[in-house]
Order: C-alpha cells, then structure tokens, then sequence
C-alpha cells in the first residue's frame, strides 16, 4: 500500500525532476506569471546571456503594480513608471510572450487575472515574481513568489532550485457567523500563529468551513497564507474548483476537461496523511478582524480593544507593540469601534474579485460615505470584474454612495501609482500588509474585511458587521 | 554571482524584530529597471526625514541622526545585526539588492522569511541563522563596544567573536557550494537539460491539457 500523502507531497513529488543529495531538487513549472516591476532584470539577464525562453507558452504577462487607476486613456503621467510598463510591453513583443495590455479588458491583477482566466489549474506549479502568488493555491495548485534571479531561472530553465518545505495543516471547523468572511479567517490565523509561525511550511487549509468557502474566498484565504510565513498556501480540489474552471479561456475543453478532471479529483491529502503542525480553528468563534498596528498579527476582533503594550511580558513584543501605537497614532484599550477612519481602500489580490464587490456593495446600498472619510475608493481586480460588476449595476450603487469606482489595478494596496495615504492618515484597507509606509509615507493603514471597509466608509469608524 | 568565503566586518544593530522589504527599500524605488543603486536608499523611510524619491541626489537629503545607520560608529559596516522574521513581506529581489549595495554582505537573525532568505543566495549575500539567545548576546557585545567587528567563515561555518567565542552556523550545503565558488545557478541547471526534457515529455503524455 502507498503511504498516506499529503497534497503538498502530491503536488511536490509530481514536479521532480532531480534532487541532489542535500535535497535541493529541481522542481518543475508550469505557470510563469509576469509583471512589470520584478521581470525587467529577469528579460534583460536573459539578453545578456543570450539565452531563450524555455517555455514562452507558460508565461503571462500583465502590469498592475504600477497602472494608473483614472484617466487611463492619457497614459501613464509618471515617467519612471511608464518606462517601466513600457518596458515590460516591449519585451514581451521582442520574446513573444502573451500579455494583457494596459488597455485590455482582460488586464487587472495577476493573481485576480490568471485564475479567472483559466491560466491556474489544479495540479500545476505556478510562480510569480511577487509574494501574493500563494493565492493561486486555491486551486490545489503549489503555488508561490520568487525573486527576481528566479524569474530568470525559469524563463531559461522552466524550473526552480529549491528544498521542500514542512506541511502544516490550518483546519477550520464550523459554520462562519454572519458578517465573517473568508479575510476574518485569515487574520485569525494570523492572530493565532504570528506572521512567522508559518515560516517554512506549506500550509494546506481544510475543514468544513473551507468546503463551504467559494473558489473567491478560498483565494483570499491562500493570498495572505504568505502574511503568516507561508510560501504557499493551499486548499484541496472539489466541486467548488471544477466548476469555476469550466469553460474559462485557458481550461481544458471537451474530452481533455474530463481527462484533467479525473485527475484533479485525486488533488486532496489523503486519510491518515501526516502534518508536521496542524492548527485548528472553531469558525464559530472567529469575529470580524481590525488590525490596530504595523504587521497583520497585529490584530483583533471588532468588539476589542486595541492592546496595551504595558502588559506584554516579551520584551521584543512590547517594544514591537510600543512602536506599532506611536506609529498609528493610537492609545492602549482604545475601543475598536472608536477609532475614526480617514480613507477606504476597497481592491488588492486579496479582496477585489467579483464577490468582494457584491459583499461592500450589499453594505453601501442606499446609505452615504461618512462626512469624516475623504476619500472612499473601489478598485476591481480586473477589466472583467469591473464589466461584470457593471453589468449588475454595483458601480452605481457605489457611486451613488460616495464611493469612487476606479480603474483595475494594485492601485493603494502598495501604492506605486498616485492612490496613496498622506502622511498621519487612517485607512480601513481590505488589502494584505499593514506595514509602516506601505500605503503611503506616514500612512495608517487597518486591515479588514470587504464588508467591514464597506461598513467604515458609511459610519466614519469600525463598526460590527456582525451586528449590522 | 560575488563569491563569499571570509569577512571581518564591522557590525551594525538593527534592533527590531519583523523588518519587512517595504521598510528595507520602499515602494517608489521599484520603478527602477536596473539591479544596481539602490543602496542610497536602503531603508529610505527610517534613514531621511524627508521623503525620497527616485532620482533624489542623496547628499541633499535630510539624514535622520536617530538610526543606527546614521551613527559614526557604524559607518562601513558589512555585517547587519537583526532580529526575528527579517525580510518578510513582498518577494522584491531589490530588498537583498538594496543591502549589498549599500555594503552588506552578511545578515544574522534569529529568523528570515522565507522568499527574501533565498533571494540573498542569488545576490552573494549570506543570511545567517543563530539562536535567538546567541543573538542576543552579540546585540548586548555590539552595543557595548564600537569598532565591533566579527569574522564569518563560510568554508568553517564559523562566526567568531573579539573575545574569541566561536558560533557554529548551518547553510545548505549546495548554497554554499554557491556562494564560495561565486556560480550561477542558472548555468548549473542547464547541466541537466537532459533530465528536464524526459520529464517534459512524461508529463506532457500523462497530462496532455497543460
């Protein structure tokens, strides 16, 4: 009989092509996708060494870290950031690799892109030069970010260098009470286990509560897998999977789509497969989630407070802790609910598909943007789920509710184009990292739920959805 | 690939655990379409009072004399001092870019993530993990005394201090084999172009639709 396997050990194994003795193995890959801020070093490293492309058909290309999200039609006003679409547009060209322009109705975020394309399949590696590419493990998928040197890599090689990583399982049991989202687990987790305890592992999310996730909020919870230490994240195939995948551009067609679906069901860890860490979660006790500091362990429920670093016994922690507040701008036990908001960000790979949209529409319906908030905005993942959400009239309720409806994009998540915090200003963010200036110098940023950002905008401040 | 082997490198504190790749080379220095000068702006955000942008000259801007980059005493270090989860956040390879161009060439830290952990080996920079009680003790002997200087020995696997301690450290044998010879993993890997193609072959017959 075969030893139970995990779907890490599945997913490993079936992409070895030779190990080393030290276990450093060459693992292969299936999918390559490309942006324009980590591959021009990787495009021009392969010009210098006059080599090619082992497999142009793996690749796709789109920009989103840099494109702008209004007045598209007159380009980008930044030059550096031009030079480096552009850049991005002309070696694809040069290398024949597919790519998504800027004006493309298909073009928006990578990891919002390459799922919704068909592009991530069950079973395939997929990489990406950028650390939310454990979103892709959704799909029961090994997938993660690579650097720059290993853009290259597999460009000239279609393969990776790399040791295997420990499993870790994350199961969460439950049913989710109302006003939880698929974010909340993840930050409970995150909570739970710090941004480090995942260092090192695969983490395999399972139980009943991911079953009853859809393929939208199963990307949420694999995007910030990362944010917990995890290179990869991932969730088993099933139903859910398969029917999302059907008929999208990149997915098998007629006897093929059978023939992969045969295998995908075999996609799950077996019974009795073991995890070198397994963590476990009651879904019924997860409450939405506000971070109150600099790093998305930093976190609480809605209905807490924000710490006092005072009554911290780790040293490291406390001053962590300490210099998380000042940074913030925010005392020891404040309620969360009290805490006013200046600007809501509404997008990111981690919560701007079509679903994140209903879910903050839904709130935002018939109600107005709160006098206090400056700026709330809604950024798509992509041209598709902007059209999408269109067609069911999302735009106009977001409009009608003070909201700005953008152009897709990373747009404020990291802020490389123009949507940024000044500094000293406080944001309900349903984006990934609350690190000090990443939204903008100074900037103050709280991670939350697409329903709880929705909910802030209206009231000025945090408030329950739970209780809404 | 700069191969490494030995250094005697003067040490610089960074004492604060979590540092991520935003903190260690922000955002609008990304743009950039090179792999070099981003040293000038490595911690951009901690190391100015002002706000840098690219292009910035550097000797205009205004030097923040509170961080420990900024301090006489640690100027030309070679070896950064740091603490848990070091480099985590985004995949940007211009973080390890951002250090070894400012002058870096190893890190020691209780702990790293994992994708900025292995995008130091492609730069020859050598991240270096020892025990968070031995970390310790060097933030505590560093800070204690200026001029502190420890040698790394790759080939050894040593760190050894002033007062002649010596730290066994552990590194993946093909990483060093890296490191010390200064190769390319790329050209490593085109040694088995045979092996890539039969596995090509054999999972383009059992999974014909990728």
């Amino acid at each position: 009989m075969m030893t139970a396997q995990t779907l890490y050990d599945k997913l490993w194994n079936s992409h070895l092509v030779r190990q080393e003795a030290d276990g450093t193995a060459l693992l292969y890959i299936d999918r390559h996708l490309v942006h324009e801020v980590t591959s021009p070093q990787a495009f021009e490293g392969i010009k210098l060494a006059g080599r090619k492309l082992w497999r142009t058909a793996s690749i796709l290309a789109v920009a989103d870290h840099n494109v702008p999200t209004t007045g598209r039609a007159q380009g980008i006003a930044d030059p550096i950031a031009r030079l480096q679409v552009e850049t991005l547009d002309s070696n694809c060209a040069e290398f024949g690799v597919n790519e998504f322009k800027m004006a493309d109705v298909r073009q928006g975020i990578v990891h919002v892109v390459g799922p919704e394309q068909g592009a991530t399949l069950p079973g395939m590696t997929v990489v990406c030069g950028d650390s939310h590419t454990s979103t892709h493990g959704a799909f029961a998928a090994l997938a993660f970010g690579i650097g720059t040197s290993e853009v290259e890599h597999v460009m000239a090689t279609q393969c990776l260098l790399m040791k295997k990583s420990k499993a870790m399982q994350v199961l969460v049991e439950g049913r989710l009470g109302f006003g939880v989202t698929a974010k909340d687990i993840a930050l409970a987790v995150i909570g739970k286990i710090g941004t480090a305890g995942g260092t090192g592992y695969a983490i395999e999310f399972a139980g009943s509560s991911i079953r009853a996730l859809s393929m939208e909020g199963r990307m949420t919870l694999c995007n910030m897998a990362i944010e917990a230490g995890a290179r990869a994240g991932m969730v088993a195939a099933d139903d859910t999977t398969i029917n999302y995948l059907q008929g999208r551009p990149f997915a098998p067609q007629a006897e093929m789509w059978q023939q992969a679906v045969a295998y995908w069901r075999t996609l799950h860890s077996d019974d009795g497969a073991v995890f070198d860490s397994v963590i476990t979660l009651d879904a019924a006790k997860i409450r939405p989630q506000v971070t109150w500091g600099t790093s998305p362990e930093m976190v609480v429920a809605v209905d807490g407070c924000v710490p006092d670093p005072a009554k911290m016994t780790d040293a490291v922690q406390r001053e962590g802790a300490q210099r998380a507040l000042q940074y913030m701008g925010l005392q020891a036990n404040t309620p969360i609910c009290d805490i006013q908001i200046d600007k809501v960000f509404i997008g990111s790979c981690t919560n701007a598909r079509i679903e994140d949209m209903r879910a903050a529409a839904a709130i935002a319906k018939g109600k107005k943007v709160a006098a206090n908030v400056k700026l709330a905005m809604v950024v798509p993942g992509s041209g598709l789920v902007k059209k999408q959400a269109e067609d069911e009239g999302l735009d106009k309720i977001f409009i009608a509710a003070g909201f700005e409806w953008r152009d897709p994009g990373c747009s404020m998540c990291l802020a490389m184009n123009d949507d940024r915090l000044s500094p000293g200003e406080r944001c309900a963010s349903t984006s990934n990292r609350n690190f000090e200036g990443r939204q903008g110098q100074g900037g103050r940023t709280h991670l939350v739920s697409p329903e709880m950002a929705a909910a802030a905008a209206i009231a000025g401040h945090f408030v329950d959805v739970s209780k809404l | 690939m700069k191969k490494f082997t030995l250094l005697d490198g003067l040490v610089v504190p960074l004492d604060r655990a979590n540092v991520d790749t935003d903190a260690i080379i922000p955002k609008q220095f990304l743009k950039s379409i090179k792999r070099s000068g981003f040293g000038v702006n490595a911690f951009d955000e901690w190391r100015y009072l002002d706000h840098g942008e690219p292009g910035m000259d550097s000797t205009q801007r205004v030097i923040n004399p509170d961080f420990v980059l900024n301090q006489t005493r640690y100027q030309g270090a070679q070896i950064l001092l740091a603490r848990e989860n070091f480099g985590c956040g985004s995949s940007r390879e211009h973080a390890p870019w951002a250090l070894e161009d400012y002058g870096f060439r190893v890190i020691i830290a209780p702990s790293f993530a994992d994708i900025f952990f292995n995008n130091c080996f492609k730069n020859g920079l050598l991240p270096i993990r020892l025990s968070a009680a031995q970390v310790d003790v060097l933030f505590k002997a560093v800070n204690a005394q200026s001029g502190y200087k420890l040698r790394v020995d790759l080939e050894q696997q040593t760190i050894s201090t002033p007062d002649g301690t010596s730290y066994k450290f552990e590194v993946d044998a093909f990483r060093k084999h890296c490191l010390l010879n200064g190769l390319d993993d790329i050209g490593l890997t085109l040694q088995h172009v045979a092996d890539i193609k039969t596995f090509e072959s054999k999972r383009h017959a059992a999974q014909p639709w990728l």
